[in-house]
């Protein structure tokens, strides 16, 4: 069966090992996309069943990545038209990212310098960030949503 | 609306039940997946459920009340059995012909519009095509019926990768574009995992699961932890499989939240589907009455590595 493309701005893929639920997958790469700026207010997301057929999932897990898009103010569905992004996430500028990178690569210098292998360094920095977030509850949850609300008024 | 409702269904063949006290609730708009091993009663309750058969015991309706097997429930069910039913010696357009003229409002554009897409000629012999085409051939027929309930036994069994993707994508597409809700048995758990809704497993002749796929796997965890504590975590939890090394042990417990504290020193990791499915169909191993959960019991085999523990299964073993 031939499958017809939307001419969405991005194609979604599944990772079959990552563990996370397929619509919270979908979730992710509409948010990392936004982030990116692949996608933009206006831009349409790829039609349900566009989606179905080109990854063999279910009609209904699209529709609750879609649902969960909405309910985070960053898609709406147009009745007979399909769903369209809404609202941004916060993006960094490119010097920004530049600065952070610099700084990472350095912090990377010194983890090393003390004797720090790969494996070490993944697991501090996942300990590290979850204590930063857990100290600072709900900050990233609470942002989204504000910016969502931003994008709808 | 439930798509299926079954009430104490029950099967009997001379002095065997192929299927016993099963009571279950499909929801419309879903992919129900039916599994379990060969004989477990998954075409049994199939047949009933598209008025093929009657049953022996209990009642089914389908479609929100009707009686399986009833006119309304006959032109709203489609039916497609194992092994791709075409009549090999019928071209597809004879086929096609056929259906129409055996089925009442059968959608002709829709069938023809829908083989050209897939490019399986009219003239050419159903038994001629590949094994792909004939399941799709199939799948054609029984959607041009334009059913609500399309019930498909095994319909990957027979085939090859690509045209197994290819026919769940058919079907997926066919639930998108006009909500039929589908019953479909197959052995391929894996690949249910992504296109199923609601799944129900079976194992000989009993119900033993039945749920939403994401409550399913929302409420069931593997915790690993030192075979020492085990018994103790395992007390205190809804045990469903057991797998025990001699210094650690694997637990498949049913939880009531995903919020459940992991006992310290344990990990908590989420199941899979197949996992869970596995986990089942082995803890109803050798069962007779029907359970959904199945209590761990102290090892009985403490020596061999990581050995599959459970009661029923060391029963095998003794034999």
């Amino acid at each position: 069966m031939t499958i017809d493309k939307g001419d969405s701005a991005i194609e979604f893929r599944l990772d079959p090992d990552s563990g996370v639920p397929t619509y919270l997958q979908l979730v992710q790469q509409v948010e990392r996309a936004l982030r990116l700026g692949y996608l933009k207010p206006g831009d349409q997301l790829p039609k349900v069943r566009d989606v179905v057929a080109a990854l063999t999932i279910n009609p209904n897990t699209v529709l609750k990545a879609y649902r969960e898009l909405e309910h985070k103010g960053l898609a709406a569905g147009r009745p007979g038209q399909g769903t369209f992004i809404q609202a941004t996430l916060e993006q960094v500028t490119l010097p920004e990212l530049a600065g952070l990178r610099r700084t990472l690569l350095g912090w990377l210098a010194s983890a090393e310098e003390v004797g720090l292998d790969e494996d070490g360094v993944v697991a501090l920095f996942a300990s590290g960030l979850r204590d930063f977030f857990k100290t600072r509850p709900a900050a990233d949850n609470a942002g989204t949503a504000d910016h969502g609300t931003e994008g709808v008024a | 609306m439930n798509v299926i409702e079954t009430s104490g269904l029950g099967k009997r063949y001379g002095k065997s039940w192929a299927l016993q006290d099963c009571t279950l609730a499909v929801p419309a708009g879903q992919l129900a997946a039916l599994v379990g091993p060969n004989g477990a009663g998954k075409s049994t309750l199939m047949n009933m459920t598209a008025g093929l058969s009657v049953p022996t015991s209990g009642t089914v309706t389908v479609l929100g009340g009707h009686r399986a097997g009833s006119p309304a429930a006959l032109n709203g069910v489609a039916f497609v059995a194992q092994d791709a039913p075409v009549y090999k010696n019928l071209s597809a357009g004879d086929m096609l012909h056929l259906t129409r003229n055996l089925n009442q409002g059968f959608d002709t554009p829709f069938a023809q519009a829908r083989l050209a897409e897939l490019g399986i000629p009219l003239k050419k012999k159903a038994g001629k095509l590949s094994g792909g085409q004939q399941s799709q051939l199939a799948l054609t027929l029984a959607l041009a019926r334009r059913p609500r309930l399309l019930i498909l036994d095994e319909p990957l069994a027979a085939l090859d990768p690509i045209a197994r993707q290819d026919f769940l994508a058919a079907v997926m597409t066919a639930m998108a574009d006009d909500g039929v809700s589908i019953l479909l048995s197959s052995h391929q758990v894996a690949e249910l995992e992504r296109v199923a809704d609601y799944l129900i497993v079976f194992s000989r002749a009993h119900l033993q699961v039945a749920g939403e796929v994401d409550d399913l796997l929302g409420c069931h965890r593997l915790l690993t932890g030192p075979t020492a504590e085990a018994d103790t975590v395992a007390s205190q939890l809804t045990v469903v499989q057991t797998r025990r090394g001699g210094a650690q042990t694997h637990l498949l417990v049913r939880t009531t939240g995903t919020d459940d504290p992991v006992p310290p020193g344990w990990e908590s990791h989420p199941v899979s589907l197949e996992e869970l499915v596995m986990a089942h169909l082995r803890a109803s191993n050798g069962l007779s009455g029907p359970s959904l959960v199945q209590p761990a019991g102290p090892s009985l085999v403490q020596s061999a590595g990581p050995s599959l523990v459970h009661p029923a299964e060391q029963t095998e073993v003794n034999r």
